[in-house]
């Protein structure tokens, strides 16, 4: 069991997840979307072979209307 | 008129860059944006809200990235390492484009910005191959910062972000403008056409805009008049305005071939 932060809520996950596990449970797989773990970007050719680890801090990011 | 806007080498017709905020829905941004004729639009970068955006329209199916240069910017980061890394997320989330708008701010009120922060960031930034458009206070010494340390473009506020407030220190403008070897945009402040054409005849190279357009009543005619209003600004100072004189009235008819007065009977 390990402990990680989506987005700023905790979730407790039973079993390892790479970041492509992780975008697909979020029904964001195949979306524009960046990903940053600990503070730093894990590019997207490493979705499939990052592993999230217990109290990793995730950021998921998109485009959104601004200034 | 072949006089294009050259930021980081690469050339725009258009000299209005235009924010993509506050609008009604996606098809009125996307109508104002057109009608801006911008090529340039600012994004912001936002925590996907986990489970609710599955199926959900995105901004980028309204404005695809293939016809529009996307500026993802830092707008709401008070800390030159949250800017930072804002733009690294950006640039992975756009394929590695490198443009980028800067701005670290210091007040949640004023949203003036803290330039300390923002000279960090932006060192920071041009050190990990980024093209800086930076916000920035209309400090002349802090703009030329700013371009020594690499920006691609500097911004200088003419007014509080959002206040329509129009263009509250010209003087400041030019002096930025007369100093800056790198392209010099007014970034916040223009509220209706003519301030954006007091600021283009100022000398900046191009305007951005947002509340200007998407809190007008008719978001989609004003994006149109901002169009023109930059573009009359900017020929305008191209040509070069008439010197003012403050004293003597000069008439523009010839003073030659008068009619005679008639002798009147006293």
């Amino acid at each position: 069991m390990m402990n990680v932060t989506f987005n700023g809520k905790t979730e407790i996950l039973n079993h390892r997840l790479t970041v492509r596990d992780m975008l697909e449970r979020m029904g964001l797989a195949g979306k524009r979307v960046a990903v940053e773990r600990n503070g730093t970007v894990v590019p997207r050719a490493e979705h499939g072979e990052v592993l999230l680890h217990d109290g990793d801090r995730i950021e998921v990011i998109a485009a959104v209307g601004g200034g | 008129m072949n006089d294009p806007l050259v930021i980081a080498g690469k050339t725009y017709d258009s000299r209005l860059l235009v924010g993509t905020g506050k609008y009604k829905d996606f098809d009125e941004t996307r109508l104002a944006v057109e009608a801006s004729g911008a090529e340039i639009v600012t994004v912001a970068i936002r925590r996907t809200n986990i489970g609710q955006s599955v199926g959900e329209p995105s901004l980028l199916d309204y404005l695809p990235p293939s016809r529009y240069t996307y500026l993802p910017n830092t707008a709401g980061c008070y800390t030159a390492d949250d800017a930072v890394r804002t733009l690294r997320l950006a640039r992975e989330l756009l394929d590695g484009h490198a443009l980028a708008k800067l701005e670290v701010l210091g007040d949640p009120t004023n949203l003036y910005p803290n330039m300390p922060e923002t000279l960090k960031a932006a060192k920071e930034l041009v050190r990990d191959g980024f093209d800086v458009m930076v916000y920035c206070s209309d400090d002349p010494i802090q703009a030329r910062m700013l371009e020594d340390i690499g920006c691609a473009a500097v911004m200088p506020l003419a007014s509080i972000i959002g206040s329509g407030m129009g263009i509250l220190n010209p003087w400041n403008l030019r002096l930025i403008i007369d100093n800056a070897r790198v392209p010099v945009l007014v970034d916040a402040g223009v509220g209706t056409a003519s301030d954006a054409a007091i600021a283009m005849e100022l000398g900046c190279d191009a305007v951005l805009m947002n509340s200007a357009i998407s809190h007008a009543r008719n978001p989609v005619l004003m994006a149109s008049a901002m169009k023109k209003g930059v573009r009359a600004g900017r020929e305008a100072f191209l040509a070069g305005r008439m010197p003012r004189k403050l004293y003597t009235a000069e008439p523009s008819s010839p003073m030659q071939g008068m009619i005679a007065p008639v002798a009147r009977a006293a």
